[in-house]
């Protein structure tokens, strides 16, 4: 078996099912640990429907944060749709997401989604020089780091593939493949599961302040 | 056939001028990438050339590579210098049957001893008795025409990775060659079948300097097979702007656009089809509406579906997925379980020490 057939084969396979099992595991288990229902009256009639706003409007940090954390919000939605619009706009990302679910929909020239790959993966990098040159604010672990390596790794790969930078295609293309196996395998397990948790996290907070009414 | 001693002779009893000549030399120079300054060399060196002695063995093979060799409609200079060379076995061209065929063959290995190049189609099963020529297994046939030989040139993807005979569940046991010859060089023209050009390209190079070509990784000339069907492809304008025929005979096929998601592997393959071309240069399967299938890679029978495409997975997907959603549901369910149980029991030891 070719590395790229066992790229495309086996490792993409499991990580899959790694990625769904691990993800659904991790979103039931916690899920479950909700703290039941406040029983008190709410002190807003309609607060617990409004304190679902919350997960919208902590979308942006509040007003009198910005000065702080402007470059940061910024430069973070940046590498978010960037890597979002690489993911689903490319011609090939389409084409495995078809095989796998059977939907598809138009996609971007390559030509744009190179542009777009590159502002990705110069956001990253504008990402891991301010988490590495501000330790005061950034406290970070291992598995930060290991979590920016497994989501650069896809970016390089993909763009050093299409351009048929270094080893020869298919060996690049292997790598690439395999580089995403490992993203889909940590994704569960690491702080990268705050894609699903963000919008439960910002919830409960809200509901919780808009019963005792606070005006979301 | 060429009764005359040198191919310079051959060819000017033929009608080809001298002028068409050096044009022949200077093409393939330049096709296998030699220095201009050895053109004159060529020139030169083929015009002495003497009958080189070429032993053909067919084993496992469907004959193709012989067809696209010699169905040529305008003979070419490739075509006579082929007719040139004395091609000492053949099982399809040679006149001889029987016992006198294997005669010629065992005359030509001792006469030209040493120096006879040693081609190759069809692939070889280990398994002796699934394939013989007058009694002799493959096997044997090919180990003793190799012993003597000067190289081996293994034509056709069967010859170079052991092709549609080795294709899973593989009945014969078939290998290529390069897995039972080891101590001589070999050369594979890969392909289902091989560009003829590429067989005469390679011929052509061993007549006038003497030795091979420079090989990639796998063997294969790096003239004919240093670039994928991808890099030199006339509908590379369209994948780059994103224009995919759908399907067959949509809108997008009928204008020619890239056939990327129709399976095509030229991105993966690697050949001379889109710029050399079939059929002296008429047309290739892109060219005719039908994605590249790969058929120069090893084991391209077996990789993956002709008209599946390289980005689509290669796993029989949906159930196992599925089945892995209900698992990490279970497995949730479960660690939820654990967890309420575990609080409730600190809750309760709480309560308990107040």
């Amino acid at each position: 078996m070719t590395l790229l057939e066992f790229a495309r084969g086996p490792a993409i396979h499991w990580a899959l099912i790694i990625l769904v099992a691990g993800t659904i595991w991790r979103l039931l288990g916690v899920l479950a640990l909700t703290r039941g229902a406040d029983l008190s009256r709410p002190r807003d009639a309609f607060g617990n429907y409004k304190g679902y706003r919350t997960v919208f409007s902590r979308a942006w940090p509040s007003g009198e944060f910005n000065v702080a954390t402007r470059y940061q919000t910024v430069v973070a939605y940046v590498f978010h749709f960037a890597t979002l619009i690489v993911v689903v706009g490319i011609t090939a990302h389409i084409e495995f997401i078809q095989s796998l679910t059977g939907t598809s929909w138009p996609a971007l020239p390559n030509a744009a989604g190179v542009a777009v790959g590159i502002v990705a993966l110069v956001s990253l990098f504008a990402l891991i020089m301010r988490r590495v040159t501000k330790p005061s604010i950034y406290c970070s672990n291992r598995g930060d780091y290991i979590t920016w390596v497994l989501v650069a790794a896809p970016l390089i790969t993909g763009l050093m593939a299409f351009a048929h930078l270094g080893p020869r295609y298919e060996t690049m293309l292997a790598i690439h493949i395999l580089s995403v196996a490992l993203l889909f395998i940590w994704f569960p397990f690491s702080k990268l599961m705050h894609s699903i948790w963000f919008v439960f996290s910002r919830a409960q907070s809200g509901l919780t302040y808009a019963h005792k009414g606070v005006q979301i | 056939m060429a009764h005359t001693s040198t191919l310079g002779e051959l060819l000017r009893s033929q009608g080809v001028s001298r002028r068409d000549f050096l044009k022949f030399c200077t093409t393939t120079a330049t096709v296998m990438a030699l220095p201009a300054s050895l053109i004159p060399v060529m020139a030169d060196a083929l015009e002495q050339a003497r009958r080189q002695s070429v032993i053909w063995l067919s084993f496992q093979e469907c004959t193709g590579c012989t067809e696209a060799l010699t169905r040529s409609h305008a003979p070419t200079i490739e075509g006579l210098m082929f007719d040139f060379i004395s091609l000492d076995y053949h099982h399809t061209l040679q006149a001889a049957s029987g016992r006198a065929a294997e005669a010629a063959r065992e005359e030509a290995m001792r006469e030209h001893a040493g120096k006879y190049l040693l081609l190759v189609d069809g692939s070889i099963p280990t398994v002796k008795a699934y394939s013989t020529i007058a009694g002799i297994s493959n096997l044997d046939m090919l180990k003793d025409s190799a012993a003597n030989a000067a190289a081996l040139i293994a034509v056709g993807t069967c010859a170079a990775y052991g092709g549609l005979p080795m294709a899973a569940p593989n009945p014969t046991s078939a290998v290529p060659v390069s897995d039972i010859i080891k101590d001589k060089p070999i050369i594979n023209i890969p392909g289902c079948p091989p560009l003829p050009q590429a067989i005469t390209g390679v011929i052509a190079h061993y007549l006038t300097l003497g030795t091979l070509p420079a090989l990639d990784a796998m063997g294969r000339p790096l003239a004919f097979f240093g670039e994928t069907i991808h890099d030199r492809c006339y509908r590379r304008p369209f994948y780059d702007r994103g224009l995919f025929a759908e399907t067959f005979d949509d809108e997008g096929a009928r204008k020619g656009w890239c056939l990327f998601k129709l399976g095509c592997k030229g991105p993966v393959a690697y050949n001379a089809c889109a710029h050399v071309k079939w059929n002296q240069g008429v047309s290739f399967p892109i060219q005719s509406g039908h994605g590249c299938i790969g058929c120069s890679e090893s084991g391209f029978w077996d990789s993956a579906g002709i008209y599946e495409s390289i980005a689509d997975g290669q796993f029989g997907t949906t159930p196992k997925i599925a089945s892995a959603a209900v698992v990490g549901a279970v497995a949730g369910a479960g660690a939820a379980v654990l967890a309420r149980g575990k609080k409730e029991k600190k809750a309760a030891a709480h309560a308990a020490n107040e």
